[in-house]
């Protein structure tokens, strides 16, 4: 595995399953009293969030902690960014710190491989614009496969906004390596020529939608409206909502939140037990920690699941 | 009036009126149908007479040319100077030498800076200007519309006495038909070509490369083809009705060639020109998001490429232009959406497109040569000649000396080379522009003999 999480490209299957049998580990002392492992005890992780998120970042924070870093968050507001120094500034300075991981959000396309050149921490994607969010798509393959153990043939539904979503993109490629046959499905403007490229197919309708094993629902930005990209929310929703009318008993249903209720999923569906979005929710943490762990400890530390929760045990430092 | 100033009078380029014996080169002139090893002898900056074993007039300098070719100079039509307001990134001196660097012997540049060339005032300082520091000629296009706002139209009669090569809003669009087609009627007064930046804000929108399977990979938002196309289309259709002269700029598209055909087979009146990028690379190379590789119009699919080499071949596409866009490197060490559009072109164009279309064999030198030297054409500036009685304007060029661009720095004040880093083959030793040495490489040695 490479020193940094830019992509999915950067994962190969074996990686994944690797990254998600660490994460399983890690569930197990996440059900403990004492959540923490000493792994990176000493080390500094820095969070350097460029655009607002709320789970990304804490389950980042929580993450880091877990493992014993020493963890900094600098958020774009209120910090140097503000006054307009440049990113690679920015990453400099942060770097001069010696962090192990930089963990990096940003609202533009290429911006974590960009940091990855000016610093010699791990820097892990935190999402970086329309183009990818691996950790995302980790954590989402990790949920189903709790649910589901292989996803050898399993049919998933991308369903929503494809163009604006970095979701999407990593989803494909993480859904398929695992070997799900992925489709995507959404109106025709939300929806980049060309995407079939990345190894899906593409619906405009949810005529086919039964065939579906997994709806993946992506959120609706409500400032897409502006765009003209829809006509409308209502008009949005009758074609594309997923409700109890739509979502079959034998479908699970995902959903990376925030859900904007009523727009792309119906109240009855959400709180169906159909649904993995807390699931998925909770993974975040486990499968952040597993990929800190590769990128950081894994290797030099021996390999076995069973190493952090035997390290579990001892006495934390607070 | 040459509409092209040079500071051969103020002392930069060598001497004016040069006196050499250029002994043994491959001259190449497939215009004027030389194709031969000679010497050639330039007697006071003109060509005086081509011949096996010319003797050394007295006071001449003898450049020993073996195995070398030599070309008539090269004309690039669209280059930015950023003079006036960004001369951190380039200046007249620093643009100028770029392109004797390249083999040019005269270029034109854009009126996108800032201020605007848009008032006579602004025009006449920069050509004076050209007059002190311009290694070779140089000629300044006028903006079309006020601030390039689309809106009014400059005072292009004012202008054109003035000496505007031309005129055009290149960096954008002329949105609005009416507006263009008012410019075209009003060339009937001030003369000058129109030369255009095509593309369809509505359709390219916050585009930052072309729209195909690769910006759906990398999320980023796309500039389609047909941005570009449907307003050549628009433009050819306001040119013929008005009878118009409209010159395309940096031809990116398959449908834009397409419809250039049909235009000229019409007898519409208008000429076009393709970039060295355009013609080598292609959004695959923006899978890195090395933002070396965003321009407008963006690196467009491995068709578009294609359609273009054949419109070179075809002549649909007049001329190679390099669109020369300097900026600085914190502007462009910023992640690709972020980062302003344009590379740098002067200094690699030759070996660029020498290295990538003619050692394959994919079209011939004389090609090649023809399409870099008739880049004035369109803007009433006419090609070099090797043949006797014209002004030397002559590149001696190693078609086989390998080297990797930048490695020995550049002339121009920015780096952002599309091709910096690349292996090319084919190096341009010496520059001859309006009869005065304008380039010596530093590796070429050159006897002076009394």
């Amino acid at each position: 595995m490479n020193r940094h999480l830019l992509s999915i490209d950067d994962l190969s299957r074996g990686d994944i399953e690797r990254i998600l049998g660490r994460a399983e580990s890690f569930a197990e002392v996440s059900g403990r009293e004492i959540k923490k492992v000493p792994t990176l005890r000493g080390r500094t992780v820095i969070n350097l969030f460029y655009e607002a998120s709320t789970r990304t970042s804490s389950s980042f924070e929580l993450a880091a902690k877990r493992l014993s870093a020493d963890l900094v968050s600098v958020k774009a507001q209120g910090s140097a960014v503000d006054k307009g120094e440049s990113l690679k500034d920015t990453v400099q300075t942060l770097s001069a710190y010696d962090p192990a991981a930089i963990v990096f959000r940003s609202p533009h396309a290429g911006a974590a491989a960009l940091v990855a050149r000016w610093t010699r921490a791990s820097v892990v994607n935190a999402g970086d614009g329309k183009h990818e969010h691996p950790t995302q798509a980790l954590l989402d393959v990790y949920a189903l496969r709790r649910r589901l153990g292989s996803l050898d043939g399993v049919k998933l539904w991308i369903v929503g906004d494809v163009l604006h979503s970095r979701v999407a993109r990593s989803g494909i490629l993480a859904f398929s390596r695992m070997g799900c046959e992925v489709t995507v499905c959404g109106p025709p403007t939300l929806i980049p020529r060309g995407i079939e490229t990345l190894g899906c197919r593409v619906r405009t309708t949810l005529d086919e939608l039964g065939e579906a094993d997994v709806v993946y629902a992506l959120r609706m930005q409500r400032e897409r409206m502006s765009g003209s990209f829809v006509p409308s929310l209502r008009e949005y929703a009758a074609c594309y909502q997923i409700d109890g009318r739509r979502l079959g008993p034998n479908q699970l249903l995902m959903h990376p939140g925030p859900v904007n209720r009523g727009v792309e999923l119906a109240a009855e569906v959400i709180d169906s037990p159909q649904a993995l979005i807390t699931r998925q929710v909770e993974s975040g943490v486990v499968v952040r920690m597993a990929v800190l762990y590769e990128l950081l400890a894994g290797h030099t530390a021996p390999a076995g699941a069973r190493e952090p929760t035997g390290e579990a045990t001892e006495p934390q430092p607070a | 009036m040459t509409v092209l100033e040079h500071g051969v009078s103020g002392g930069l380029a060598e001497r004016p009126g040069a006196t050499l014996l250029v002994r043994g080169a491959r001259l190449l002139d497939p215009r004027a149908g030389i194709d031969g090893t000679a010497d050639l002898l330039i007697r006071d900056g003109e060509i005086a007479q081509q011949g096996d074993a010319l003797e050394l007039p007295k006071g001449a300098e003898l450049v020993d040319a073996a195995g070398l070719h030599a070309f008539p100079a090269f004309v690039d039509p669209h280059v930015h100077l950023r003079t006036p307001g960004r001369e951190d990134e380039e200046d007249i001196d620093s643009g100028s030498r770029a392109a004797a660097a390249g083999g040019y012997c005269a270029i034109l540049a854009m009126p996108n800076t800032d201020p605007l060339v848009d008032t006579a005032s602004v025009l006449r300082s920069l050509r004076e200007r050209g007059r002190a520091e311009a290694r070779v000629p140089t000629g300044f296009l006028a903006a079309i519309t006020r601030g390039q706002q689309g809106e009014q139209l400059t005072e292009m009669a004012e202008l054109g006495e003035a000496g505007a090569a031309a005129f055009t809003d290149d960096g954008l669009p002329v949105r609005s038909a009416g507006v263009l087609r008012q410019a075209l009627q009003y060339q009937r007064l001030c003369g000058g070509v129109l030369a255009l930046h095509e593309e369809d804000p509505t359709l390219s929108g916050e585009g930052a490369m072309h729209e195909g399977d690769i910006s759906a990979r990398l999320g980023l938002a796309g500039i389609p083809s047909v941005s570009e196309s449907t307003m050549v289309a628009r433009d050819c259709s306001l040119a013929a009705y008005e009878g118009g002269r409209i010159h395309v700029q940096h031809v990116s598209a398959r449908e834009t060639v397409e419809i250039l055909d049909r235009a000229r087979q019409a007898g519409v009146q208008v000429t076009a020109e393709a970039t060295p990028h355009h013609l080598l690379l292609t959004d695959e190379a923006v899978r890195s998001l090395d933002t070396n590789f965003k321009m407008n119009p963006p690196l467009r699919s491995e068709a578009d490429r294609q359609a273009l080499i054949e419109g070179l071949r075809s002549g649909v596409l007049d001329c190679v232009a390099t669109d020369h866009a300097p900026h600085a490197r914190e502007e462009k060490e910023h992640p690709f959406e972020l980062a302003p559009m344009g590379v740098t072109g002067l200094e690699t164009a030759f070996a660029a497109l020498n290295t990538g279309l003619v050692r394959p064999g994919v079209i011939d030198l004389a090609l090649l040569v023809e399409r870099l030297t008739a880049g004035g054409e369109p803007f009433g500036v006419p090609a070099p000649s090797l043949a006797p009685g014209f002004a030397a304007n002559v590149c001696l060029v190693d078609l086989d000396s390998e080297w990797e661009a930048g490695e020995a720095g550049w002339e121009s004040r920015s780096s952002n080379c599309a091709f910096a880093g690349r292996r090319l083959t084919g190096r341009v030793r010496m520059t001859i522009a309006a009869g005065a040495v304008a380039y010596r490489e530093r590796s070429f040695a050159l006897e002076a003999v009394r």
